[in-house]
């Protein structure tokens, strides 16, 4: 019952915002109660400025989001064209894009404590932790550091002044002026536990391109992720460890196909290879595309 | 270049380190709560029909007892570093709603003001901007202030029960004006939101209160009174 009580209380107050309360208010505000009243006019501006901000940051995470999941997207032809460099390098000039997004947060939370405004802007930096580990593993087979993903987020406040002079003094002044952005461990592992989903995805996906090497270098990577997120366990944050789960789930598909393709593969044409897998994987994970 | 057992080794360390000093923050966070609740014991005490005589010798005790909240939140700040308040935030929150509250209702008691966001921090011995230190944040400071409109409605109550029928007059005017202040907020769907949500009940039950003083005429004759002698 309270709970639909509040909900009433919430439309109603909605409506109540507007004009008729405010002339009440100047009312009390120039009569007895100025000093509260002021008071709490300060409040509304603080209260305001914060939450414009926040939702500036969320906007920004969106987008970021889109973007990367969209680069993400881009990776996974790798498996099916023959022109790797040329899908790297597009996919490169989408995660800059994303990364001027990026600066932009650094630039909404300067002078401010990064903690305050986290939530908003987390699922977006996860997303990205998520496509720049994915894109450095098809360059590299390796997991990217998290000093390396901070490494990148280092900007030069502007561009232009950088341009302009080449004298000490100039120099040193967009120093000062650098933003730089720090993605902290969390989300990084967040960000890595989501990255295991796409690499099932791959594997799964490359032996239908006839490629027989990488889903064992894959298994073998996942194995090394799975054994490092085993070692933090539970001393991690909540999230860290829910998403252990789904990451056995991973792992354990991709050893699975590894044990077909080594027992069938000297029986099965390739072709037909690929076949047994698309099948496997339809069964496997039908809602899995969507994130 | 590092191998994937490096990384997660290093960050293990990293988490293992940020649980030690949460847990040394729970610890103090533990001590403030008991000295809260002592405080709130003191103040307590004002409902009783006795406890109207001697509210500002209860007053007394009660900012006796805030030198301890401040030495207890001087020894947080050593806890973790000033720039990361809001990575720990969570942990303290809760108290410093409650030690808020508790200050305000003593301010309320000594003069019936509402208790200003730096005069809680001055009598916590915090800060109320970010950038010079452990503060108030605006929302633990309201939160708090929320809290002490509910105490003052069951207070309006008990006084009548005293047999002090002007006091209810006085809260009803201080909670009034209390309404109309976060009717200026343009408040998120968040937790400070649900609180105030319950602002308008207290607001009824003071306005019942003052409605039930005044149809038998006993709120008028004793502010007639008091009138008269000033």
């Amino acid at each position: 019952m309270s709970r639909k009580e509040g909900d009433g209380s919430f439309r109603k107050r909605r409506q109540d915002y507007t004009p008729t309360h405010k002339m009440e208010d100047q009312d009390d505000g120039t009569n007895t109660t100025s000093a509260v009243m002021a008071a709490f006019k300060s409040f509304q501006l603080e209260l305001d400025t914060k939450h414009d901000k926040y939702e500036r940051l969320v906007k920004l995470s969106r987008d970021i989001t889109i973007e990367s999941k969209r680069t993400i997207f881009l990776l996974h032809r790798v498996t099916s064209v023959p022109g790797v460099a040329e899908v790297l390098a597009e996919s490169e000039v989408k995660l800059d894009g994303v990364r001027l997004k990026i600066k932009q947060i650094a630039e909404e939370l300067r002078g401010q404590d990064l903690h305050q405004y986290h939530r908003a802007f987390t699922p977006g930096i996860q997303e990205y932790v998520e496509a720049i580990s994915f894109q450095h593993f098809i360059k590299e087979r390796a997991l990217i550091s998290l000093e390396e993903i901070n490494k990148k987020l280092i900007f030069v406040k502007d561009n232009t002044k950088e341009a302009e002079g080449t004298s000490s003094e100039s120099i040193q002044e967009s120093r000062e002026g650098a933003v730089y952005f720090q993605v902290t461990p969390t989300d990084y592992l967040l960000g890595i536990a989501d990255l295991t989903g796409e690499l099932m995805r791959m594997c799964i996906n490359s032996v239908g391109n006839g490629d027989i090497d990488t889903p064992f270098q894959l298994s073998q990577f996942l194995r090394q992720i799975y054994d490092g997120f085993s070692y933090i366990g539970n001393t991690g944050p909540y999230e860290v460890s829910k998403k252990l789960y789904t990451l056995k789930q991973s792992l354990g598909k991709v050893e699975d196909a590894c044990y077909t393709l080594r027992v069938r593969g000297s029986e099965i044409p390739t072709h037909m290879l690929a076949d047994v897998f698309t099948t496997r994987a339809a069964l496997i994970d039908p809602d899995e595309g969507i994130s | 270049e590092m191998s994937v057992t490096e990384m997660f080794s290093n960050i293990q360390e990293y988490l293992s380190a940020d649980q030690d000093v949460r847990e040394d923050i729970r610890k103090v966070v533990q001590v403030l709560e008991q000295t809260a609740r002592e405080i709130l014991t003191v103040l307590q005490s004002v409902h009783q029909p006795s406890g109207f005589k001697d509210i500002p010798s209860k007053c007394l005790k009660a900012r006796e007892l805030f030198c301890t909240v401040r030495n207890h939140l001087g020894d947080l700040k050593t806890k973790f570093p000033a720039e990361q308040y809001y990575r720990f935030h969570e942990h303290w929150r809760f108290v410093l709603q409650r030690v808020t509250f508790l200050a305000a209702f003593v301010v309320y008691l000594e003069g019936e003001t509402l208790v200003t966001r730096e005069e809680v921090a001055g009598i916590l011995g915090i800060e109320v901007d970010r950038e010079k230190g452990f503060h108030l944040d605006i929302e633990d400071y309201l939160s708090g202030i929320l809290t002490l409109a509910s105490e003052l409605s069951r207070l309006a109550v008990n006084s009548v029960t005293a047999g002090d029928y002007t006091r209810p007059l006085r809260i009803s005017h201080f909670i009034n004006e209390l309404d109309s202040g976060f009717r200026l907020l343009n408040l998120k769907n968040d937790p400070l939101r649900k609180r105030y949500d319950g602002l308008k009940y207290d607001v009824k039950k003071i306005e019942e209160v003052v409605y039930d003083l005044s149809i038998r005429g006993l709120a008028k004759e004793q502010e007639g009174a008091s009138t008269g002698d000033q």
